[in-house]
C-alpha cells in the first residue's frame, strides 16, 4: 500500500460522495417526503400544509375510485402473470430443448417488444384496437358479415382491461422467455437423455425436470411480475386510455398520479403511493412464502 | 418387429410435434413483427389512404409525413433534446457510479457495509413512486429562485432531467459494477502501487479500463431506459423543450382530433428506429447481459 492514510481516506470520499449525495437528493429525500406528505392535507401550490394524521388513509378506504383501481390492478397482475409465465416457460423450454433451424431468429424477434418505449407500444396498439380502421377488427371482419360492427377494444368498459392485459403480455413474454432460457440452458443434457431412455415424453420431461430445476428463477420472476405489472400498467394506462372509459382502466399508480398532478391533492396522492408500496411489498413476500420448495440440485 | 413399429409411430409423432411447435412459434413471431412492420408501412401512406382497409399497401411513398413530423410537429427538435438528455445522463451516470463502485468493491474502510446497504436500498425505489415528490422539490426550488433572483432554473431544464435520470439509475448501476470489480484479481492494483502510481492514477489508468465490458452493459440498458422514458420527462418538462416520447404522446393526442395519421406513424418510426438499430447491432450482448437481473418499468 502506498501513500498516507489520509490520502487513502480522501480518495475514498472523493469517489463515494457524489453518488451518495445524488441518491440522497433524488431518491431518499423524495421517498421520505412521500411518507411524510401522506399525513398532510396539502393542495400543493398553496403554502399551507395541514397535518391530518391518518385521515388520508381513512378517506382512501372508502374511495370507490381507489377500490376500483385496486381491483383493476389485481386483475391485471393475475392475468398478466399467469399468461406471461405460461407462454414464456413453454416457449423457453421449446427454444432450449428442440433443435431446429431458425431458433436464433425467433429468440431475436421475441425480445423486440421489450426494447420499445411504452409510448410507442401504446400508439401501436391504439392502431391495432381501433374499432373501424384497426388491424384487429379488420382481420376479424374476414370471418364476419360485411355489416359487422366490430368490437370496441378500448371503448367497451368490460373489454378494455383485457385489451390492456394483452398488450402487457405481448410486451413481457420475450423478456421472461430470455430469463428462463438462460436458467434452462444450464440443466445438464444427460438428465433428459436418461429420462428419455426411461420412456418419458416431452411433457413428462417438462414437468419432472425443466420445471423443478428452474423453480428458483420462476420464484424470482414472480416478484418481478408484481412490481413491473404495477409500474407498466401505470405507464401504459397513462399513455393509452388515461384511465377511461369511465374509470374502467384506472390502476394504482395512474390514480395516484392523477390525484397528485392533475387534482393537486398531493397529500392524498402520496397516501395512495404509500398503500401501493406496502401492497406490492406484502404481495411479493406472500408469493415468496407460498412458492417455497426444496431446491433441486443437479 | 413390434419395436420397429413403435419407433415409426414415434417418428411420426415427433414430426407432428415439431410441426406444431413451428406453427406456434411462427404465430407469436407474426404478432410481434406485423404491427411493427405495419407502422413502417403506415408512415409512408398518404392521409386519405387511412380510411378504409388498413392492410392496403401505400400507392406511393409519402415522405411528406416525415417532413411534417420533423418540422411541424417538432419531432426533429425533440429528437435533439432526447439525444442530449440520454447522452448527458449516461456520461453523468458513468462518471459518478464508476468511482463509487470501485471504492465499494476494492477498499476496506469504516462504514463500508453501511454504504453498500445504502445503495442496495435504492434498488427497491422505483422512479414512478417518486415522480411527484421530485417535481414538488424542483418546483419549490424554482419558487425560491423566483422570489430571490426573479428567474427559474430547475423545471423545464434538460440538464436537471438528465441528472434525475442518472440519479435514479445509480443503485442498479453501482450494484452491477461493484459485482464486476469484485471479480478482478487484487494483483493489478498491487502492481500499479509498486510502480508508484497513486490511488487516482491506479483507478483511472488500470482499473477503470478493465471495467469496459460491464460499462458497455450499463450503457446499453440505460440507453434504452433513458431514451424510452416518458413519465419523468412529462412531469419535469412541462414547457416546450420536450423529449421524443413526450412529443410522440402529444402527437398521438393531437391526432385524435386532427386525424393526421401519416404524421403520427412517421413520428412513431422516428422514436423506435434508433432502438431497433441498436438492438440489431448488439442483441446478443443485450439478452446475455439482462440475465444479471433488474426489473423493467
Amino acid at each position: 500500500m502506498t501513500g498516507s492514510n489520509s490520502a487513502r481516506t480522501r480518495f475514498i470520499w472523493l469517489c463515494l460522495s457524489p453518488a451518495v449525495i445524488l441518491m440522497a437528493i433524488f431518491m431518499l429525500y423524495p421517498v421520505v417526503s412521500v411518507f411524510q406528505m401522506s399525513l398532510y392535507k396539502w393542495g400543493g401550490y398553496s403554502p399551507d400544509k395541514q397535518f391530518v394524521g391518518f385521515d388520508n388513509f381513512k378517506i382512501l378506504a372508502g374511495d370507490m375510485n381507489f377500490i376500483r383501481s385496486f381491483q383493476n390492478t389485481i386483475l391485471l397482475i393475475v392475468v398478466v402473470t399467469v399468461f406471461t409465465l405460461a407462454f414464456a416457460l413453454v416457449f423457453a423450454a421449446i427454444l432450449t430443448r428442440v433443435k431446429f433451424k431458425g431458433i436464433g431468429l425467433f429468440r431475436v424477434i421475441f425480445y423486440i417488444p421489450n426494447i420499445l418505449s411504452i409510448v410507442v407500444i401504446s400508439a401501436m396498439f391504439s392502431a391495432i384496437y381501433d374499432p373501424t380502421q384497426g388491424l384487429l377488427n379488420s382481420f376479424l371482419r374476414l370471418f364476419h358479415p360485411a355489416n359487422w360492427a366490430g368490437i370496441q377494444w378500448l371503448g367497451n368498459e368490460k373489454i378494455v382491461i383485457f385489451s390492456l392485459a394483452i398488450t402487457l403480455i405481448w410486451q413481457a413474454i420475450g423478456y421472461y422467455m430470455v430469463m428462463y432460457m438462460s436458467s434452462m440452458a444450464s440443466i445438464p443434457e444427460d438428465l433428459y437423455e436418461s429420462s428419455a431412455l426411461d420412456g418419458a415424453g416431452v411433457l413428462k420431461q417438462f414437468f419432472s425436470i425443466t420445471l423443478p430445476l428452474t423453480w428458483s428463477t420462476i420464484r424470482t420472476t414472480l416478484t418481478f411480475f408484481v412490481i413491473s405489472t404495477i409500474n407498466l400498467s401505470f405507464l401504459l394506462v397513462t399513455a393509452m386510455t388515461g384511465g377511461g372509459p369511465n374509470g374502467s382502466t384506472e390502476v394504482f399508480l395512474s390514480y395516484m398520479y392523477k390525484q397528485a398532478n392533475t387534482n393537486s391533492a398531493y397529500g392524498y396522492g402520496m397516501a395512495i403511493g404509500v398503500v401501493v408500496f406496502g401492497f406490492s411489498f406484502i404481495l411479493s413476500a406472500v408469493l415468496q412464502a407460498i412458492t417455497k420448495r426444496d431446491i433441486y440440485e443437479f | 418387429m413390434d419395436s420397429v413399429h413403435a419407433s415409426k409411430e414415434n417418428k411420426r409423432a415427433q414430426r407432428w410435434y415439431k410441426f406444431f411447435v413451428y406453427l406456434v412459434l411462427i404465430i407469436l413471431a407474426i404478432t410481434i413483427v406485423v404491427p411493427i412492420a405495419w407502422v413502417f408501412m403506415a408512415s409512408v401512406k398518404s392521409n386519405p389512404e387511412f380510411y378504409g382497409n388498413p392492410w392496403t399497401l401505400p400507392k406511393h411513398f409519402e415522405w411528406n409525413n416525415f417532413v411534417s413530423a420533423w418540422t411541424t410537429a417538432g419531432m426533429g427538435r425533440y429528437l435533439g433534446n432526447s439525444v442530449f438528455v440520454t447522452a448527458l445522463a449516461l456520461v453523468l451516470l458513468i462518471i459518478i457510479a464508476l468511482p463509487a463502485s470501485y471504492v465499494l468493491a476494492r477498499f476496506k474502510f469504516i462504514g463500508q457495509k453501511f454504504w453498500n446497504g445504502y445503495f442496495m436500498v435504492g434498488l427497491f425505489i422505483n422512479a414512478n413512486y417518486i415522480v411527484v415528490p421530485i417535481f414538488l422539490m424542483l418546483l419549490g426550488g424554482d419558487q425560491f429562485l423566483q422570489r430571490t433572483l426573479g428567474s427559474t432554473f430547475f423545471l423545464n431544464n434538460l440538464w436537471v432531467l438528465a441528472l434525475v435520470y442518472a440519479a435514479t439509475a445509480l443503485p442498479f448501476t453501482i450494484y452491477l459494477l461493484t459485482n464486476y470489480f469484485r471479480t478482478l484479481p487484487q494483483s493489478f492494483e498491487e502492481a500499479a502501487y509498486i510502480d508508484g502510481a497513486g490511488y487516482m492514477k491506479t483507478f483511472l489508468s488500470v482499473m477503470a479500463p478493465m471495467a469496459r465490458p460491464s460499462i458497455i452493459t450499463v450503457i446499453l440498458f440505460n440507453f434504452l431506459s433513458f431514451w424510452n422514458e416518458y413519465i419523468m420527462a412529462l412531469t419535469l418538462i412541462p414547457g416546450a423543450n420536450k423529449t421524443l416520447p413526450v412529443g410522440l404522446l402529444n402527437l398521438s393526442a393531437a391526432q385524435k382530433s386532427a386525424q393526421n395519421y401519416g404524421q403520427l406513424y412517421a413520428g412513431l418510426v422516428i422514436v423506435m428506429l434508433p432502438t431497433l438499430i441498436l438492438y440489431i447491432l448488439v442483441q446478443k450482448q443485450l439478452t446475455k447481459g439482462m440475465t444479471v437481473g433488474g426489473v423493467k418499468g
